[in-house]
């Protein structure tokens, strides 16, 4: 029950008064209430609970905590100390 | 960027085990609030990876086990009376009460249903106004902003044949009941990132502080909880104790403030008493005074029927990171998930019943 799947908004709609949306699990697609998420836009990806978004995904934080910006960083270090006169530049 | 299997990358989640191994000089004991955690854990393998410095105690964070017996008994009378129709998420059907379980009253003839969001029994409430819709309305503060919007639809459409048997619970004072037992064994916590995303873990602040005792946001897939754990490991090594966010794309300081406005307005917080485990003063919520006309207790008289638990189970002392599935006599044999005598062989976020499916 708390294991929430992060999704990809499709769709966005009205219905009985309620902001809800078509949400994709790489494939599968279902219907999700998006009232808790009012930021979130069609592409945004959130984790469903029981048929609500409760959070928008956010990228920015996701690349940070895969450390590809560190690695991005770690690459060009070694990029430059491969090139000869690299770490004196 | 798909948020899954970024995370479940063998490489990264290598690189993180190291990282823990590098870290670690001591024993300690960790435990992770949520079963789906416990899942994600033994389903990945993490607990034979980590170095065996780290104990991974499993917590009380499994819905479907701690809903008291004496609901699950209300339950089983409401959904046996011919003009209802009762609505739960599909784990509680095998739940054991304490003569039978849903799955029992269906197949005795009730209307029992799984839905998969509580407005899909608000619209069955609709469609059938001749017979009276109750939602099982269960859960932590993941599924209380959904549960929360079932009853305000009900009211906003004016149904009168729509009511919720509410059992929830609240993660932060099963914090607090831990660490403030006597018997207490963890020295730091990885807090559930579903519940913080929801409810921010601001609350967790003065716990980590009071209690002197990490507190961590974790997410549920493998390289998640690989960070949680080091983060975990490294305040406890450094003799810090703050609450930290290893889940930040899905977890904010505050969290979820809509959601946490419409449970604020449909529930109250109450004392609840946990399966297994007892009371835990306002460890729960129920239907605020204003909603009280879709209280299914009230609108079916429910009695509690002297609950009548299994004297062979110690899923409470499992539950609380006292004991393990192994260390109960009837784990595999008079218990399995066909045939379970306590909640946590039943659900898909029970220690047991993780333990059972991954061989342990």
């Amino acid at each position: 029950m708390c294991l929430g799947v992060p999704g990809k908004i499709v769709e966005i709609y009205q219905a009985d008064g309620l902001r809800m949306g078509r949400v994709d699990f790489g494939g599968v697609q279902r219907e999700a209430c998006l009232e808790y998420v009012p930021e979130a836009q069609l592409g945004d990806y959130t984790v469903i609970h029981v048929g609500f978004a409760i959070s928008r995904l956010s990228e920015e934080e996701a690349l940070m905590s895969l450390e590809i910006l560190r690695e991005i960083v770690n690459l060009e270090e070694e990029t430059r100390s491969d090139v000869p006169g690299g770490e004196l530049a | 960027m798909k948020y899954v299997s970024e995370f479940r990358d063998p490489v990264r989640v290598e690189r993180g085990l190291e990282e823990i191994r590098r870290t670690i000089t001591r024993p300690w004991v960790l435990m992770e609030i949520c079963g789906g955690q416990t899942h994600a854990i033994v389903r990945s393998g993490l607990d034979q990876l980590l170095p065996p410095e780290i104990e991974l105690v499993h917590g009380p964070g499994c819905p479907v086990c701690v809903t008291p017996l004496e609901q699950i008994d209300k339950a089983l009378a409401i959904a046996s009376s011919p003009e209802v129709i009762f609505t739960s998420y599909g784990d509680m059907l095998r739940v054991p009460g304490s003569e039978k379980d849903l799955f029992g009253v269906r197949a005795a003839g009730g209307d029992v249903r799984v839905v998969y969001s509580p407005l899909d029994a608000v619209r069955l409430a609709e469609d059938h106004p001749d017979r009276q819709v109750v939602f099982f309305a269960i859960g932590f503060e993941t599924t209380a902003p959904a549960n929360a919007m079932s009853v305000l639809q009900a009211q906003a459409k004016g149904l009168k044949n729509f009511s919720v048997l509410v059992s929830h619970v609240r993660v932060p004072p099963a914090i607090r009941a831990i660490l403030g037992s006597p018997t207490n064994r963890v020295q730091g916590f990885l807090a559930a990132g579903h519940v913080c995303a929801v409810m921010g873990y601001w609350e967790y602040l003065s716990i980590a502080e009071s209690f002197r005792t990490p507190v961590v946001v974790t997410g549920f897939e493998p390289l998640d909880i690989v960070q949680g754990i080091l983060a975990t490991v490294r305040q406890l090594e450094r003799g810090r104790h703050i609450a930290e966010n290893a889940y930040s794309r899905a977890v904010t300081e505050e969290g979820n403030r809509p959601a946490q406005e419409i449970i604020q307005r449909v529930f109250k917080e109450i004392d609840r008493k946990w399966r297994g485990i007892g009371m835990i003063p306002m460890s729960g919520w129920g239907l605020a005074d204003e909603f009280e006309a879709f209280d299914a207790e009230r609108r079916f008289q429910v009695e509690a029927i002297a609950p009548n638990e299994s004297p062979l189970c110690i899923a409470g002392q499992i539950l609380q990171g006292m004991k393990r599935p192994h260390d109960c006599s009837a784990f595999g044999g008079e218990c399995t998930p066909e045939h379970p005598l306590g909640a946590t062989m039943v659900s898909s976020e029970g220690a047991c019943a993780a333990y059972y499916r991954y061989g342990r």
